[in-house]
């Protein structure tokens, strides 16, 4: 009894302790593998060392799909977080409409954001009647298949420079024990490789006109029809893989055992943890080798409303930090993606990531589909393609069938 | 139960303090249980997505509902799984609970051992058996490395039977406490009903099933109560154990509510869904909770 | 039914002991499917224990040559330490050490008010019926089963407008309401069982409703307080989806905690940390289930069975 009464103690002291210190300041994401935690570890320290702030590490394992839900019925249940991450677009749509988040016009415009952030429509997806609303803090694109040398080298044929030369490839890999395609079981992972596959089969107008657009008749049509048989295709090659998490997939081509996968560049992250090199241990085809174009999408910071001034100043101390140029290139080194910025100096970027940098400079980009469709379409999408993947008797046409009427109920 | 105070004339300031004292009592049922259902049904009627807003749609969520491949799965795995858990867990529960009111040694260590994984949870049965059946290092593995290498057991990656896999920790982590129930269902029945029957010279098993069975109606009912409810709100173990996959086989509707509303920012189809999960309940608990608690008591 | 078995095993003499046949020599054929019935459940139910318990103990290397069932060739307590105090979730690289407190903060205050209230609402329901009771008792009853996902909503709003979302209190209220249904009737049977002379007698000697609470039916009631701890215990330190809606990172109990640790993959699945950190999680409900031994059995018999 003596120990509980001194241990109720130490959790008032605690509690006290925290309203001591009131800029503390709680970062909720969903960054936890190896490479990203890399990654926050650098704005948390770049935070508190230009800042007299607290980082509060509030990291959410399982995904954005698992994080999400608590970030948002905190936000609406008002215990808000000082910051938290979501993708740009339409995830947080409703909570600004809502009056939840804060404005961050006046800083933008003071730290001139308009001309700094590029390209510009990222933060055009900030953006809502004219106001600023969130921190866009890197540039993802998903278009990339990564390869691993040591497994086409075990299978004894070159290194595939297309997506077609890695498909006719495959059955040597499996000869060879290998798994042809790594794909890891969460929803997301399938139906964002299938993304990919969108423009580098059909290319840039069709993908437009199906998820911008919303045409559910280029949908149901032939163009998208070549798609699924791709996808058939890829699911066949994934068969055999039998992992959930992107990064436990990723790492079956880390260490030989897959050929391929078809992930976003976070996946580089995880092969510079693993101290791999580009061109020579493994290599990346931007648009699966076929189509060089990139999707753009990534991460932003929303604030929401504190009426905590500490913690209001907390949110404008860390909304500068994240924009500024050495933790922008920091942060983006050890994440894989590439800064928001077009002035910083990125010498340190490997080759994918040039690559990357090329294809942004020449304007090669398509919006991202977390961008384009709300969260209820998108996680229809998840949930038609990762049975796709997970059902062999599942035809293409079936699919395409439902794919296309998702598309038309979505607004 | 007696019917202490209930034969007397009522006025409002009768018992005050007895209705101070359940002031918590009537706020859980009438503003959580009562307000927080008719909210949530109110709102299935509405297209609200990341937010609760009135703006009636009629029925939409409802046919959406029923024409979701998602959903269908899941009420088929809820199906399946929640008749063979509430046979298997039953039949299971009540041999073990017969097989140790046999004046055996060591009941207790038995009893010890069935009964303990009740005192974990979901997320750590869950994560128990996806590990026990993994098809790499697992049953699987096992059974190939004593020489029969062609066996496969590998549910969790197959969905035909990943229901099955996920059956097998339910029933690992829940038989226990049906055994319980049982046990404690057999040592109510009086000896001389034992004896009768001994002295009659009917055999065994038939006591069982004809004379003892009958008598722990009481016993089976609440069972089943207790197991129907417990399988309608299957989540946490699902998501320990396969999340829902491969791919969407193993989905069930608790899931698909917590998907709907959080993951894919439609509260209003997570509220139909969640709807149409209350409307199972009610059909399995209201009759049964009506017969024991609707008017005054009527039994000790 | 609850009646009947907290009434009777409390004396345990007439017949808390096993029926059936009187006991017959070892070896008889009853005895061998019996016990050899017994012997194979048992296996089958210790097994994933084992395997925990052994995978926890191996190095990495030694998981992925060997099967699930293998004892470990070279005992290694890392995994323990590394699921205890230094595994990783993003940037907190303190393992489970810090749900286990907030667990143990979560758990204590809700126990205590969970059963303070469904005690004093099973005493009102068994001993001083009001018009009306019933019903809301039925309502509570019904409320019992109604899928959790239906009130996740709800009592967002609820503990919004209460203004406690997030914090310990509003975790603590919301195990509170869903204690409340099971505590409450097992409370009612409990005191309905009581005696009726010892109140009648209370009550000529002038006694009111809370001082027959305290001064009687407590004191005689500690059996039922046990068997209701030890509900509530093992119940809300296995909560996972409670805590993880309306709880924060800071103040995330060891579930949550557990369930990132294990999905918090960095570079290759360590099974035998997160099959440790599994164990530490789980040992809390265990001791308390092995040390409280029969009554954990009463309690929960006690708690399903209606009266």
């Amino acid at each position: 009894m003596k120990s509980l009464k001194a241990f109720l103690a130490c959790g008032t002291l605690l509690a006290f302790a925290n309203v001591a210190q009131a800029a503390q300041c709680e970062v909720t994401h969903w960054w936890t593998s190896g490479g990203e935690a890399a990654a926050v570890a650098e704005f948390a320290k770049a935070f508190e060392s230009k800042t007299n702030h607290k980082w509060l590490d509030g990291a959410i394992a399982g995904g954005g799909g698992t994080a999400r839900p608590v970030f948002i019925s905190r936000i609406t249940g008002g215990d808000p977080m000082c910051a938290t991450q979501f993708n740009h677009g339409r995830q947080a749509e409703e909570l600004v409409e809502a009056g939840l988040m804060r404005d961050f016009t006046e800083l933008a415009a003071k730290e001139n954001w308009a001309e700094i952030v590029r390209p510009r429509s990222l933060l055009d997806g900030c953006t809502v009647d004219g106001k600023v609303y969130c921190v866009p803090i890197n540039i993802h694109s998903w278009q990339w298949l990564w390869l691993s040398h040591k497994a086409f080298e075990d299978a004894g044929v070159p290194v595939p420079k297309t997506w077609d030369e890695f498909v006719a490839a495959a059955p040597a890999l499996e000869k060879a024990g290998k798994i042809p395609l790594a794909m890891g079981g969460q929803p997301w992972q399938t139906s964002g490789a299938f993304n990919v596959l969108i423009p580098a089969i059909a290319g840039k107008d069709i993908y437009l006109k199906v998820y911008q657009d919303k045409d559910a008749e280029v949908a149901a049509g032939p163009e998208m029809a070549k798609v699924f048989q791709a996808a058939d295709a890829a699911r066949k090659m994934a068969a055999k893989s039998n992992v959930q998490d992107w990064n436990q997939a990723t790492n079956l081509v880390i260490t030989g055992q897959a050929g391929g996968q078809i992930m976003g560049d976070w996946a580089q992250g995880e092969f510079q943890v693993a101290g791999q090199v580009a061109g020579k241990d493994y290599s990346c085809l931007p648009g699966l080798g076929v189509n060089e174009l990139i999707s753009v999408g990534g991460d932003a910071f929303y604030f929401p409303v504190s009426k905590d001034p500490e913690v209001t100043a907390a949110q404008d101390a860390l909304a500068s930090v994240m924009l500024a140029p050495d933790t922008q290139v920091n942060f983006n080194l050890k994440k894989g993606s590439v800064p928001v910025r077009g002035d910083v100096d990125l010498n340190a970027a490997n080759d994918c990531m040039k690559k990357g940098l090329e294809i942004l400079a020449k304007g090669n980009t398509v919006p991202d589909p977390p961008r384009l469709n709300t969260e209820d379409t998108n996680t229809q999408l998840n949930d038609l393609f990762v049975e796709f993947f997970k059902t062999p008797s599942m035809t293409p046409e079936e699919a395409q069938k439902r794919y296309a009427e998702i598309i038309a109920s979505a607004d | 139960m007696a019917t202490k105070a209930a034969g007397r004339p009522n006025q409002l300031f009768r018992n005050l303090n007895a209705k101070i004292a359940s002031i918590p009592m009537i706020f859980t049922a009438l503003v959580v249980f009562v307000g927080g259902t008719t909210w949530t049904i109110v709102y299935s009627f509405t297209n609200s997505k990341l937010l609760p807003r009135l703006r009636f749609v009629g029925l939409d969520q409802y046919e959406r509902l029923w024409s979701t491949p998602k959903w269908l799965v899941s009420i088929e795995n809820l199906l399946i799984y929640g008749i063979l858990s509430l046979v298997f867990s039953v039949i299971i529960g009540f041999i073990l609970a017969a097989l140790l009111d046999q004046k055996i040694r060591f009941e207790n260590t038995f009893r010890t051992i069935i009964l303990y994984p009740f005192a974990l949870s979901f997320i750590v049965t869950g994560l128990v058996w996806q590990w026990m059946l993994n098809p790499d290092f697992g049953v699987q593995q096992v059974v190939r490395n004593l020489g029969w290498e062609s066996f496969t057991f590998n549910p969790l990656y197959d969905q035909r039977i990943v229901i099955y896999g996920i059956l097998i920790a339910g029933l690992w982590q829940g038989t226990g406490l049906v055994m319980c129930l049982m046990l404690a269902g057999l040592r109510g029945i009086d000896e001389d009903i034992w004896k009768a029957a001994r002295i009659d010279g009917i055999p065994m098993w038939k006591t069982y099933l004809f004379i003892v069975i009958p008598m722990m109606r009481p016993v089976f009912i609440t069972t089943l109560v207790i197991i129907a409810s417990g399988i309608v709100r299957l989540y946490d173990l699902v998501v320990a154990q396969t999340s829902g996959g491969p791919g969407i086989a193993s989905e069930v509707p608790a899931k698909y509510v917590y998907d709907s509303m959080f993951l894919a920012q439609n509260l209003g189809q997570g509220f139909a869904a969640s709807t149409m999960m209350l409307l199972t309940v009610a059909i399995v608990v209201v009759p049964w909770a009506y017969l024991e608690f609707g008017g005054r008591a009527k039994r000790g | 039914m609850a009646e009947a078995v907290l009434a009777r095993q409390p004396k345990a003499g007439s017949r808390a002991e096993a029926r059936g046949a009187r006991p017959r020599p070892m070896l008889s054929r009853r005895n061998i499917v019996v016990y050899g019935t017994l012997f194979v459940v048992s296996v089958y139910y210790l097994l994933p224990l084992y395997v925990m318990v052994v995978t926890s103990l191996k190095g990495m290397p030694e998981i992925r040559m060997g099967n699930v069932f293998s004892p470990p060739l070279e005992i290694t307590f890392e995994p323990w330490v590394k699921a205890w105090a230094t595994a990783c979730t993003g940037l907190n690289c303190d393992g489970l050490s810090r749900g286990f407190w907030n667990s143990v903060r979560i758990t204590v205050p809700s126990v205590i008010i969970s059963i303070a209230i469904a005690s004093v609402n099973g005493y009102a329901l068994a001993n001083w019926r009001f018009k009306g009771a019933n019903i809301f008792f039925t309502i509570l009853i019904v409320g019992a089963f109604i899928p959790y996902q239906v009130m996740i909503y709800p009592i967002v709003i609820i503990l919004r407008e209460m203004g406690v979302y997030g914090t310990l209190t509003g975790l603590v209220i919301v195990h509170s309401i869903f204690g409340m249904p099971i505590l409450t009737l097992l409370f009612r049977n409990y005191f309905a069982s009581v005696p009726e002379e010892l109140f009648k007698a209370a009550r000529v000697d002038g006694a009111g409703f809370w001082a027959i609470y305290f001064k009687i039916m407590m004191p005689m009631s500690l059996p039922i307080f046990v068997v209701a701890i030890i509900l509530q215990v093992t119940g809300i330190w296995n909560d996972f989806l409670f805590g993880v809606v309306y709880t924060k990172p800071d103040t995330y109990p060891m579930t949550v905690q557990l369930n990132n640790i294990v999905n918090s993959v960095q570079g290759v699945k360590e099974y035998n940390v997160n099959m440790a950190a599994t164990i530490l999680t789980g040992l809390v409900p265990l001791v308390v289930y092995f040390v409280s031994g029969k009554l954990f059995v009463r309690g929960i018999a006690a708690g399903a069975v209606k009266g």
